[in-house]
């Protein structure tokens, strides 16, 4: 079992036929943006490119501005959608429609499981850096599939049984790459064409397919799902990542699904490299042979499936042995919905915009209500510019989580003398602001 | 008529979805902690992308809040799932149609 679609059954037999056949059809470019939104379509996309020679793409947002850096990066990238629809200025290759389901079984030639060298580059996943162009990070085969046949031991999923993964995920970013495509490729589970997205979606999705089966899954998604007051089929393990889960939030699920909940941590850089059950500890586990190794004040991973040593977004306090502790992010690092950025990155697409002559992201409060995903300000000198022309130029530069609320048009940013950009000053300015009255 | 419909609340007139706009302005103002006043958002303005700029982190809090006060539960694969949410006067007049509350 290698797939389920709506819960009917997708055999090895099928995967390798429906792979051997794109893998002719995708034509010359080296490297392919798979954008495809139905997740078999995507692995049978990855698997085509692999045995192709070419390159996955896996950028973290799709705006245009960074379609035009990655054709900038390679200048024969194409798009791969199985959708009717493609917004990406990218030459497109449809996904094949699939034959008639009666077609099928006569025709499908027996196709050998193909061999990829583990040396092989599998793909460039890009992250924000810290200048306006997004950093590609190089990812080979051979590390990419050690790393899950690691999780699916850390997260129990290695015990012979095929377990259906589900996931609200896309596998177009680095957490649902690895969890929802990789992972039941690399341990014999069996991966879930769709991606739900509303409570009601992943209950149905779960209820679709036999047990054993998992969720794959986020902070946003988890509260949604406790919050919505549905019954939630019974579920044989639920997985965590993206950002911090709440002890509370984690017990919660637990119970009310009667299930385990692991969370995992990783990077875009690193995959995945540790793991908890929040119930149990706040500490984290590290992969085998992943190392953490401290450099003035900040963390850097090295070792097993971590292509380069790597260093890490978060505060780490190493407990001993391989385990560790988080205590929040570094003072650049955004997270937004599970969605990493920096604001020196955003900082750099703000000011890029023609017109703007000074600009700051910040973030916001906290606020009271710990529950509600907090989001970024901003602070803009554009005289002759309104906020919306502005709002309308980041959404063609950043990924929409990042857009700032609110965007606030100033005189002045509150600068010190040595050109510092204060984030208490910012949010002052922003506490100030009087409360929007309703246009007379 | 079967149970699921003999449940659902009498369509509103005009004028009951005019007021259902409105509260749903309220409550997505509310939830989501925007700037812009209740009042301000107009029935037929785009909710998603340009127009109020709503994400689909919003959209997820929004599916909540609905489902919280009018026991609609929002599903994707809907074939109004696109149409839905794209104004204020969409989104009352689907939850119109599936209130239980």
């Amino acid at each position: 079992m290698l797939a389920y679609r709506a819960g009917a059954p997708i055999l090895a037999a099928q995967f390798l036929a429906d792979v051997a056949r794109l893998s002719t059809a995708l034509g010359a470019g080296r490297h392919v943006l798979n954008v495809c939104a139905d997740r078999y379509h995507f692995t049978v996309g990855l698997a085509a490119s692999l045995l192709a020679g070419k390159v996955s793409l896996l950028p973290s947002t799709r705006t245009p501005e960074v379609i035009a850096k990655l054709k900038g990066f390679v200048p024969d990238a194409f798009c791969l959608t199985d959708e009717d629809e493609c917004g990406v200025a990218l030459p497109l290759v449809r996904f094949p429609d699939t034959a008639h389901p009666g077609e099928r079984g006569a025709q499908t030639p027996a196709a050998s499981v193909p061999r990829i060298d583990a040396g092989q580059r599998a793909a460039w996943v890009f992250t924000s850096g810290s200048t306006g162009t997004p950093v590609p990070h190089g990812k080979t085969f051979g590390k990419l599939l050690a790393c899950m046949r690691v999780g699916a031991e850390r997260l129990g999923l290695a015990d012979g049984r095929s377990h259906a993964i589900v996931a609200t995920v896309p596998p177009q970013h680095m957490y649902g790459f690895e969890a929802s495509v990789l992972l039941p490729l690399a341990s014999g589970n069996a991966l879930c064409a769709e991606r739900p997205f509303y409570p009601a979606d992943i209950c149905a999705a779960l209820a679709a397919v036999p047990r054993p089966r998992v969720l794959i899954s986020t902070p946003i998604h988890l509260r949604a799902l406790m919050a919505a007051g549905l019954a939630v089929p019974e579920t044989d393990l639920i997985v965590s990542a993206t950002a911090p889960l709440s002890a509370q939030l984690a017990s919660e699920v637990e119970q009310r699904c009667a299930t385990r909940l692991l969370e995992i941590y990783g990077s875009t850089e690193t995959g995945s490299i540790a793991a908890r059950r929040t119930t149990a500890t706040a500490e984290w586990r590290l992969w085998p042979e992943v190392a953490l190794e401290p450099r003035d004040g900040e963390t850097w991973a090295h070792g097993g499936h971590v292509e380069q040593p790597t260093r890490l977004c978060d505060l780490i306090e190493v407990t001993g042995g391989d385990r560790f502790l988080l205590h929040g992010r570094l003072a650049d690092l955004v997270n937004i919905a599970g969605k990493r950025s920096s604001l020196a990155y955003l900082n750099h697409q703000l000011n890029s915009i023609p017109g703007v002559l000074d600009g700051a992201f910040f973030h916001g409060d906290a606020g009271d209500d710990a529950a509600a995903v907090a989001r970024l300000g901003a602070c803009v000198v554009a005289p002759g510019l309104s906020a919306a022309a502005i709002a309308a130029e980041l959404r063609r530069r950043i990924d929409a989580v990042f857009l700032p609320r609110p965007l606030l048009m100033v005189a002045s940013l509150p600068r010190t003398s040595t050109g510092k950009l204060p984030q208490e000053a910012l949010r002052s300015i922003a506490a100030a602001q009087p409360k929007p009255t309703p246009a007379a | 008529m079967s149970d699921n419909v003999s449940s659902l609340k009498q369509p509103a007139d005009s004028a009951g979805i005019a007021a259902l706009t409105r509260e749903l302005a309220s409550l997505i103002v509310e939830a989501l902690n925007l700037e812009v006043a209740a009042t301000d958002i107009g029935p037929d303005q785009p909710l998603y992308g340009e127009g109020l700029g709503l994400d689909s982190i919003d959209i997820l809090e929004i599916a909540l809040v609905v489902s919280k006060q009018y026991g609609v539960q929002l599903r994707a694969d809907s074939e109004e799932n696109e149409r839905i949410f794209a104004s204020l006067r969409q989104l009352a007049e689907y939850v119109n149609a599936h209130r239980t509350k």
